[in-house]
């Protein structure tokens, strides 16, 4: 049972996955948000995907890059125009502001572009196979593993040796204090929205690489995922969101693997079953945050 | 005559609808080490966190270097050069001493002189240079503080307020913060400290403030407080703490 293909396909989605869960998470640390327009920066990714390609005519690599710019645009001026003015108030309006965000990029699409899916071409290296000792999987598997591993790298090199990554470190877990710091309170937030962005943008590539196409509710599948990820995982840290991305991709495979024909179709609710296991048994995921305050003395 | 560092007049703060501060005014000059004293709840931490804005007062102005913070960013004011260490040392737990370090001169960094002031940190608190690439978090409780004080003095601050630096502290550690305050300001630091052990705070410092019910009940120096406040009372916040003997 545990064979390559297997081990590929859950690499392959536990890497996908960990990207939507790590974008979900970054900006849930520094405002303590779950913003559910996250699957919209996803959605618009493949917009900018099939607009730079149908309409401006760019070459593969340069939708790809105006896809991943489009979702870093829409994150950040989310947080502008809807998230900062409302910053101050309750944890409440913020995210009943996140859902009026996702309703409005929804219906936004829905009105100037089409309720209709629309076709996404991407690079033929997204559709080939290729055959590893035996086993035969999709080109784009590998490209998600690979992209992972590189993201995952630069973002820990980011959080670890910048000192903006401190500071978003800092603000995630005392947010005040990194203000009398002289940390401007904008410059935190921002960088975790962009940064959110990027991580939708690069994850919607490859959300959208499986179907070949995009719609006005593209991002509720995604956002659903990220954010089951995170519960399982742990909400309040990096960590926590790549571990429950992995784990999510695991057990989603294995359970496409053991359950009879039959009840495949069932695999959305055996996977709500755990995430109910999950919240009873360990509401603060796999991953606790944070280290004790202090000691005695 | 010069004009103070620090003006701040007839502050008035709430919390919802409760007011905390009933006009408060007091003034630091420079050098100078001020203490402001009171029980629990007598609107000492408030007036910080108006000084450092991180709450928006009701009224009244604040003064830094004759310039008005008044209303302006906590981020912004430290740019100005007031640091505060605040009340339970808030270290971040995560990050390492030196990153703690690191962005506590987030205002002031200048590469030559961080390596400058990070020797002059481990002179002053050795057991930083030791517990350097730790979690603060895994620090000790008079640990803890050392690094709170040495995080704010990284960003050079023209004037340092210290907001209960021997809250939880042993006798023993809190002897050596306070030992260490003397010497900071012997160093030339102006200071506001924050105590509610009045006791130990008026051996150090040359005047203070006593507040009581968000009021400025008494002020003058050390000596004069020492003399004409029943110090006990004060301390352990009886009823009829501070008997106003000076016109203000």
């Amino acid at each position: 049972m545990i064979d390559l293909e297997f081990l590929i396909n859950t690499l392959s989605l536990g890497s996908l996955y960990a990207l939507l869960a790590l974008g979900l998470v970054l900006v849930y640390g520094i405002l303590k948000l779950v913003n559910f327009a996250y699957g919209e920066y996803i959605m618009i990714a493949g917009y900018g995907l099939y607009f730079s390609a149908t309409v401006l005519h760019l070459p593969w690599w340069a939708t790809m890059l105006f896809g991943v710019a489009a979702a870093v645009l829409t994150s950040y001026l989310t947080e502008l125009a809807a998230f900062r003015p409302v910053r101050n108030k309750s944890a409440n309006a913020l995210i009943v502001t996140s859902f009026a965000v996702s309703i409005f990029l929804q219906n936004a699409v829905l009105i100037l572009v089409s309720p209709r899916a629309r076709a996404v071409q991407l690079p033929p290296i997204f559709s080939q196979t290729v055959n590893i000792a035996g086993a035969t999987t999709p080109v784009r598997n590998l490209l998600i593993i690979g992209t992972t591993i590189t993201v995952l790298i630069l973002l820990s090199l980011l959080m670890k040796k910048t000192v903006l990554g401190m500071a978003m470190r800092a603000a995630a877990d005392k947010f005040t204090t990194t203000r009398l710091m002289g940390v401007p309170a904008n410059l935190v937030i921002s960088a975790a929205f962009i940064i959110s962005g990027l991580l939708a943008g690069i994850a919607s590539i490859f959300w959208i690489g499986r179907s070949a196409s995009v719609d006005p509710v593209t991002g509720a599948a995604p956002l659903l995922i990220a954010f089951i990820a995170t519960v399982m995982g742990g909400m309040h840290s990096p960590t926590g969101a790549v571990v429950g991305g992995f784990v999510y991709g695991l057990l989603f495979n294995v359970l496409s693997i053991t359950l009879p024909a039959s009840m495949i179709s069932y695999r959305d609710a055996f996977m709500f079953v755990i995430v109910v296991l999950f919240l009873l048994f360990r509401p603060e995921g796999i991953i606790k945050g944070g280290y004790t305050e202090e000691r005695v003395g | 005559m010069t004009m103070p560092m620090l003006t701040v007049e007839n502050l008035m703060a709430s919390y919802g609808v409760v007011r905390a501060l009933h006009g408060v005014s007091l003034e630091v000059n420079e050098g100078e080490l001020v203490a402001l004293l009171g029980v629990n709840g007598a609107g000492k931490s408030t007036t910080l966190k108006s000084i450092t804005g991180i709450l928006r007062p009701v009224k009244g102005s604040i003064t830094f270097l004759g310039t008005e913070i008044t209303n302006r960013k906590p981020e912004w004011i430290v740019k100005q050069g007031l640091s505060l260490v605040p009340e339970g040392r808030e270290i971040f737990g995560s990050l390492t001493v030196e990153e703690n370090l690191r962005l506590g001169a987030f205002v002031s960094y200048q590469r030559d002189r961080y390596k400058a002031d990070l020797k002059e940190i481990f002179e002053l608190f050795p057991i930083l240079e030791e517990r350097f690439s730790q979690p603060g978090g895994l620090l000790s409780g008079g640990e803890q503080q050392m690094l709170a004080i040495a995080r704010a003095m990284m960003a050079h601050p023209k004037l340092l307020m210290l907001d209960e630096p021997s809250l939880g502290l042993s006798p023993a550690m809190t002897d050596s913060i306070f030992v260490l305050i003397k010497r900071l300001r012997e160093m030339g630091s102006t200071i506001l400290l924050v105590e509610q052990n009045a006791e130990r705070a008026l051996e150090i410092v040359d005047r203070a403030y006593l507040l009581a019910n968000g009021e400025v009940d008494f002020a003058g120096s050390a000596e004069d407080l020492k003399r004409k406040v029943d110090i006990a009372s004060v301390y352990f916040g009886g009823d009829d703490a501070a008997p106003c003997e000076v016109p203000l």
